[in-house]
C-alpha cells in the first residue's frame, strides 16, 4: 500500500529521544507532572513481529497510542515509513491512522449500535469508497477471518473472541503496513487468546504485515520474534 | 469521505438511535407547533371580531328613548316611547348625517303551511337596509311606497326563512305575521351572531308603517322603539352625536337643566373596545407560544448536549480508524440538520392541521402566518444545530486517545 518514501532498508518506524509527559490537575492548582516515557529510542523494521511488556504504569499503552498517531510525544521526533508524524497536519494524521495503521484495542471498540459488516466496513468509508462497495469488501474479509454468518449481528450479539476478530477485519480492511494490538487477548480466556494469537501470526507470515503487540502475559509474547520490555518508562530489555 | 457517505451515516446514526432521535425532535415538533397553532388562533379571533363589527355597519349610533326619570325615580332607557318618526326625518337632514332609520320591534308568531315560529318583527324604512350593512341574499327589499301605503311585505333573516320554508326559496310566497298574510319579498344574507352572542339572522323586517298600525300598534301613533343613525364619516361621529342631541332636546323642548329624554350610543366605539380586546388576546397567546417555543428549545439543547458527549468515545474510535476532524462534524452537523428539519417540518404540519381543526369545530376563520412558521423553525433550528453541533466539534477537537478514554 502507501509504501512512499519507503525504502527497503529504511526503518518502519523510528523514534529518537522520545518523552512523553502528563500535566494532571494538582491541588491548590499546582500541576503534577507525571512522566510515562523517558528517552525511548527505537528502530521497527518492515514485516517485524514484536511483544511490547511490562506491569501496569509502565508507559506500555502510551508508547503504542504514540506510535498509533493517536497521541502526541511530549519530546523527542517519530518517524513512520519516513515521514516526520510531528509535521503531519490532523487531516494527514487521520489519514494515516485510516490507510498504515490498524489498531485492535483490549476493548474491542467496536460501534455497538451497527453490524460487524457495518464496522468492518467503516475504514473504507473514510477512505472514500460508496457504501456499497466497502460493504462488498467487508463481507469477503469477515467470510475469510470465518466469521461469514455473523456479519449481521450486532458486537453485543458476538463472543468475546468473535468481537476481536470483528475488530481484527476493521484493523485489515485497508490492508495497512503495520497492525497496533493493545492488549488483544486481555479480556479472553486462554483457548480464544491462543486463536487470535495464531491468526496474528499467520497475518505477519503469510501477508508480511508487521505486527506490534502490548501483553503482560508470557505465552502471549512468545509467538513474537522480538521482545521489548519496559520498566516506569524506560526500555531495559530489547532482544530478538 | 464523501458527502453522500456520510449522509448515509448520520441517517444511519438517527435511524438506529430512534428514542433519542424522537425525544429530541419532540421539543421541536412541541415548539413549532404551538406557535403555529396560537397564533393562528389568536389572528383569527381578532379577524372574526372585525368581521363580525364591519357586518354591523359602519359609524353607528343608536338613539333610544327613555331614560326620564318622574320625581327622582329613573326609569330605564326605552320606558317611554319619547321618539318620534318626525325626530328620525329631522335627524336624517343634519350635516353630519347620512341616514336615519327608525325601528319598532316586537315579537309575533309566524306561520306558513304546517311551520310555525316566533320571532322579532323590525318594522323600519328602506334606509335600515344601507344604515345596518345587510345585503339581499334573493328577492328585493321593500320600497317607499311599501313604506307609504303599509303594505303588507317583509323580508326574511336567514334563519327565519329557514325555519318556515325549510329548503325552499320563501321569495313571492304568502306566510301570516300574528295570523295576517305577508308577501315575501326577499332574503337577507346571513350575518352570523353579533359581538353580544344574539343571532342577527333571525328576524323579519316589515315596513315601518305596517308594523305601526297593523301587528305592533302601541298607545302613541307615531312613536318608535329606537333609531339607527349612520354619521357622514368615522370622524365626524362626536359632531354627529352633538347635533343629534341638541336637535332632539330642541324637538322635545326640554329646557337647559332638565335630562335628555333619550340616549345617543356611539356603536363604534363599543366594536374599536371588542377589536382592541381581541388583539390584546392575540397577543397574549403570542407570548404563551413564545414560552412553549423557549421550553422546546431548552429541551432540544439538553438532549443534543447530553446525547453528543455520551458519543465522544464513538468519535474516538471513527478517529481511530481515520475519519478526520471534518468528516466528523459534516455528520454531526447532518444529524442535527435533519432532525431540525424532520422536527420542524412535522411540527408545523401538527400546528397548521390543528389550527384547521378548531376553525372547523368552533366555526372561526383561521389565519395561518407563514413568517411566524418560519420565524420558530430558525430558532429551533439554530438551537438544534448548534448543541448538535457544539459538543461534537470539541470531542473531534481532542486527541483521538482522549476521546477514546471517555467513558
Amino acid at each position: 500500500m502507501t509504501n512512499q518514501g519507503c525504502t527497503p532498508d529504511q526503518p518502519l518506524i523510528r523514534v529518537e529521544n522520545l518523552y512523553k509527559t502528563y500535566q494532571l490537575e494538582g491541588q491548590a492548582n499546582q500541576p503534577i507532572c507525571h512522566q510515562v516515557l523517558f528517552d525511548i529510542n527505537l528502530e521497527i523494521h518492515s514485516g517485524e513481529f514484536i511483544a511490547i511488556m511490562g506491569q501496569s504504569g509502565s508507559g506500555k499503552s502510551t508508547l503504542m497510542n504514540i506510535l498509533g498517531c493517536l497521541d502526541a510525544p511530549t519530546s523527542g521526533n517519530y518517524w513512520l515509513a519516513g515521514r516526520n508524524v510531528a509535521s503531519l497536519a490532523n487531516n494527514e494524521l487521520a489519514h494515516v491512522r485510516n490507510c498504515s495503521i490498524g489498531f485492535v484495542f483490549q476493548g474491542f471498540n467496536l460501534l455497538k449500535r451497527i453490524t460487524a459488516l457495518d464496522n468492518v466496513a467503516i475504514p473504507l468509508l473514510y477512505a472514500g469508497m460508496n457504501r456499497k462497495e466497502s460493504r462488498k469488501r467487508a463481507l469477503t474479509l469477515l467470510q475469510q477471518t470465518g466469521l461469514g454468518q455473523f456479519t449481521l449481528h450486532y458486537p453485543n450479539q458476538l463472543s468475546g473472541g468473535q468481537q476481536q476478530r470483528v475488530a481484527i477485519s476493521r484493523a485489515l480492511i485497508n490492508q495497512p503496513q503495520l497492525i497496533l494490538a493493545d492488549e488483544p487477548t486481555g479480556n479472553l480466556d486462554t483457548q480464544t487468546s491462543h486463536e487470535i494469537m495464531t491468526l496474528f501470526k499467520q497475518l505477519n507470515e503469510n501477508q508480511g504485515i508487521s505486527i506490534i503487540l502490548v501483553t503482560h502475559e508470557d505465552d502471549i509474547a512468545s509467538y513474537a520474534n522480538r521482545l521489548i520490555r519496559l520498566k516506569d518508562g524506560r526500555i531495559i530489555q530489547d532482544k530478538k | 469521505m464523501n458527502f453522500l457517505t456520510i449522509t448515509g451515516e448520520a441517517f444511519h446514526a438517527l435511524r438506529v438511535n430512534r428514542l433519542r432521535t424522537l425525544l429530541t425532535m419532540l421539543g421541536m415538533i412541541i415548539g413549532v407547533a404551538a406557535v403555529v397553532l396560537m397564533l393562528s388562533i389568536g389572528q383569527g379571533a381578532q379577524i372574526h371580531i372585525n368581521n363580525t363589527i364591519a357586518s354591523m355597519g359602519s359609524h353607528l349610533l343608536l338613539v333610544l328613548p327613555g331614560a326620564t326619570s318622574s320625581g327622582g325615580l329613573r326609569f330605564g332607557s326605552g320606558t317611554v316611547k319619547t321618539l318620534t318618526v318626525g325626530d328620525a326625518q329631522a335627524i336624517a337632514k343634519l350635516s353630519s348625517i347620512e341616514a336615519a332609520a327608525p325601528v319598532i320591534s316586537g315579537i309575533a308568531q309566524l306561520n306558513h303551511g304546517a311551520n310555525n315560529w316566533s320571532t322579532t318583527i323590525t318594522g323600519t324604512t328602506p334606509d335600515y337596509f344601507s344604515v345596518g350593512n345587510w345585503f339581499i341574499e334573493s328577492g328585493a327589499i321593500f320600497s317607499e311606497v311599501d313604506l307609504r301605503s303599509a303594505t303588507r311585505v317583509a323580508v326574511l333573516g336567514k334563519v327565519t326563512a329557514e325555519n318556515l320554508f325549510g329548503n325552499e326559496d320563501p321569495t313571492g310566497k304568502i306566510f301570516r305575521i300574528a295570523n295576517k298574510p305577508f308577501l315575501v319579498v326577499g332574503v337577507l344574507t346571513a350575518k352570523g351572531q353579533s359581538l353580544s352572542g344574539r343571532d342577527q339572522d333571525d328576524n323579519v323586517l316589515i315596513p315601518l308603517t305596517t308594523a305601526q298600525r297593523q301587528i305592533l300598534g302601541n298607545q302613541f301613533p307615531g312613536s318608535i322603539g329606537h333609531m339607527l343613525v349612520q354619521g357622514k364619516s368615522a370622524d365626524r361621529m362626536e359632531e354627529a352625536e352633538t347635533e343629534i342631541t341638541r336637535l332632539l332636546r330642541q324637538r322635545h323642548r326640554i329646557s337647559d337643566r332638565k335630562e335628555n329624554d333619550f340616549t345617543v350610543r356611539n356603536l363604534t366605539a363599543i366594536a374599536s373596545v371588542a377589536s382592541t380586546t381581541a388583539k390584546v388576546m392575540a397577543w397574549m397567546l403570542g407570548a404563551i407560544a413564545s414560552i412553549s417555543l423557549l421550553v422546546g428549545g431548552i429541551g432540544i439543547m439538553n438532549i443534543m448536549l447530553v446525547s453528543v458527549t455520551e458519543r465522544t468515545r464513538e468519535i474516538g474510535i471513527r478517529m481511530a480508524v481515520g475519519a478526520s476532524h471534518r468528516a466528523i462534524l459534516m455528520q454531526f452537523l447532518l444529524e442535527a440538520m435533519m432532525i431540525c428539519i424532520l422536527g420542524g417540518v412535522t411540527g408545523a404540519v401538527l400546528g397548521i392541521s390543528g389550527a384547521w381543526m378548531i376553525s372547523q369545530i368552533v366555526d372561526m376563520p383561521i389565519v395561518i402566518t407563514f413568517s411566524m412558521i418560519g420565524l420558530a423553525f430558525t430558532f429551533v433550528a439554530i438551537i438544534g444545530i448548534f448543541f448538535g453541533f457544539y459538543p461534537a466539534n470539541k470531542a473531534a477537537s481532542l486527541k483521538p486517545v482522549e476521546a477514546l478514554r471517555y467513558e
